[in-house]
């Protein structure tokens, strides 16, 4: 118990968000990773790795560079499948389908599953249509209703009152916590169910940070939000679910608040005290 | 203390050597257009682009064959352009790791390289002689092969320049790879892909073996694809070996129409190149 005391007073920040734990309705498993294995070429970088992601809430991914995260990530929605020589065994479920399904149509599932790089990757070309491009793709709107998607998923991105007046501006004319939210904001427009967040906020300074750590909480309410990150203070304000990886295995997996107090492993312990890693 | 000074005078001699090079170099460079523009100037009226090639012993201008290589030259990057792009595209975007990317690839540095003579050859050999007579057509098909490998390579590159990570966010919001490639990739990457266009029309305007083979010249002012027809650097290779002063002095003009034409479209490259780095 005093270890656990002492853990927790290494954050300054409270613990925010907790319905998930505080809540008595029991978790839906929106995706659930089971027995996952993955390669690169010849090398094993996921080893038996079983996680749900809890629909409606956040899950934070820590561990040190290398253990697994970022690539868990991308076996996700199959991002991964762009390039050769990459493959994963195992099962992941997502609303109880096997996404690993090679007959999977793909285009399909990554609009069901949306992703959010460390970079800031906007396309080259207008504020405007770096969201509605997406929003075109899957859906016939009249230009009524597609201008009003691109100002809502702008303003949830919390970006709207900062490009409102430049929408014909190209993408890449933005600051890069600006791109940062438009990236976030186009990958909301598509309406997906999963949004998966990989460093979003690695190449931003701390306002930028500030602004898409609130945007996380706020699309928690509609969304299932899985976020890799490095700094440990963000997997604790923002997350609701903590997975502890090391070496390409899941170390531990629990509710946020007992992963920063109470970690039944010992590897946990030292990594989120800074002991190593 | 005797280290560094030897140090020093080696930089002194290289940077010698260096300047030298240099100075030599765009020498010969200035020397070639300062000739072009004294020869030229002279000739240099609004009668090149009004009048035709005269017959030997009259006055005339260069109006049919500047009007033959533009059509030439136009449908050789109509013709090329679009072959090379999607070869390119291949190559970059759908089989960037297959086999056939390097055989092609390799295949087409050989055709980069190849003399132009051959491909006129080629083109004889395989059209002209077929047909039985020089044509306009054949020689946009000769300069169109040229084109192809310069188009197939500045693509290839230009689109591998385009970040992975542009692809896996275009894929992450679900978008088919046609639409990834033609409305992101394409457009990451089009100054790049437009100036790989503009160097192969600089390539092919100054080209002359290959349209000796092929569209050969004409007198006469002729819109007739099927028919041979005049051009520039042709026109320039016949006049210049003649006897006559009046075809000399128009081949001196045309050599410098030619110089000029080039090099705008290289600047033109080169600031668009310049202008959007991705």
């Amino acid at each position: 118990m005093t270890m656990a005391e002492n853990t927790a007073t290494t954050f300054t920040t409270p613990v925010v968000t907790n319905r998930a734990v505080q809540s008595d309705s029991p978790l839906e498993e929106k995706v659930s990773v089971r027995t996952l294995n993955f390669y690169y070429g010849d090398n094993r970088a996921l080893k038996n790795v079983s996680v749900p992601l809890y629909a409606g809430l956040v899950t934070a991914f820590i561990g040190p560079s290398g253990c697994g995260k970022s690539t868990l990530l991308r076996v996700l929605n199959r991002i991964y499948d762009l390039y050769p020589h990459q493959r994963a065994e195992g099962e992941v479920l997502l609303d109880n389908q096997n996404i690993l399904n090679p007959a999977l149509d793909l285009n399909l599932l990554r609009a069901r599953v949306g992703m959010v790089f460390q970079k800031p990757t906007p396309f080259p070309m207008s504020i405007y249509e770096n969201i509605a491009f997406g929003i075109r793709l899957y859906e016939r709107l009249s230009k009524a209703d597609l201008d009003a998607r691109v100002e809502s998923s702008l303003r949830r991105a919390a970006l709207w009152d900062e490009v409102k007046d430049k929408l014909g501006a190209n993408g890449l004319s933005l600051s890069g916590g600006q791109q940062q939210r438009l990236c976030i904001a186009r990958t909301i427009a598509v309406k997906p169910e999963v949004i998966l967040l990989d460093e979003p906020c690695s190449a931003l300074d701390p306002i930028a940070t500030a602004k898409i750590e609130e945007l996380i909480d706020e699309l928690k309410s509609d969304y299932t939000i899985a976020i890799v990150t490095h700094n440990m203070q963000q997997a604790a304000r923002v997350s609701d679910y903590t997975a502890f990886m090391f070496l390409g295995e899941l170390v531990e997996f629990g509710p946020t608040t007992k992963m920063f107090t109470s970690p039944s492993e010992r590897r946990t312990q030292d990594y989120i005290t800074g002991r190593f890693g | 203390m005797t280290l560094y000074s030897r140090r020093r005078g080696k930089n002194a001699v290289v940077l010698g050597l260096s300047v030298a090079a240099t100075a030599i170099g765009l020498g010969w460079l200035a020397l070639i257009l300062g000739a072009l523009i004294w020869e030229a100037f002279l000739g240099l009226s609004l009668q090149v682009f009004t009048e035709m090639t005269p017959p030997p012993g009259s006055a005339g201008g260069l109006l049919n064959p500047i009007v033959g290589s533009l059509i030439m030259t136009g449908l050789a990057v109509v013709i090329g352009t679009p072959l090379g792009m999607l070869a390119g595209t291949y190559m970059a975007e759908y089989g960037r790791h297959s086999r056939l990317t390097h055989v092609v690839r390799f295949i087409n540095d050989i055709l980069l390289s190849a003399p132009s003579i051959v491909i006129g050859l080629f083109i004889y050999e395989i059209f002209v002689y077929q047909v039985g007579h020089f044509s306009g057509w054949s020689g946009a098909l000769a300069l169109a092969v040229i084109v192809i490998p310069v188009v197939v390579r500045t693509t290839e590159d230009m689109l591998l320049l385009v970040p992975d990570t542009l692809r896996e966010a275009s894929a992450s919001i679900g978008m088919p790879r046609a639409h990834m490639i033609s409305h992101v990739c394409y457009r990451a990457a089009s100054a790049g892909l437009i100036t790989g266009v503009l160097l192969a029309v600089a390539r092919i305007s100054g080209e002359t073996a290959p349209l000796l083979f092929t569209a050969l010249n004409n007198q006469f002012f002729s819109f007739n694809l099927n028919a041979p027809m005049a051009s520039l650097p042709v026109v320039i290779f016949q006049f210049a070996l003649s006897p006559y002063k009046e075809w000399q002095a128009l081949a001196w003009v045309g050599a410098l129409i030619i110089t000029f034409a080039v090099l705008a479209l290289s600047i033109a490259a080169r600031a668009l190149g310049s202008k959007e780095p991705l």
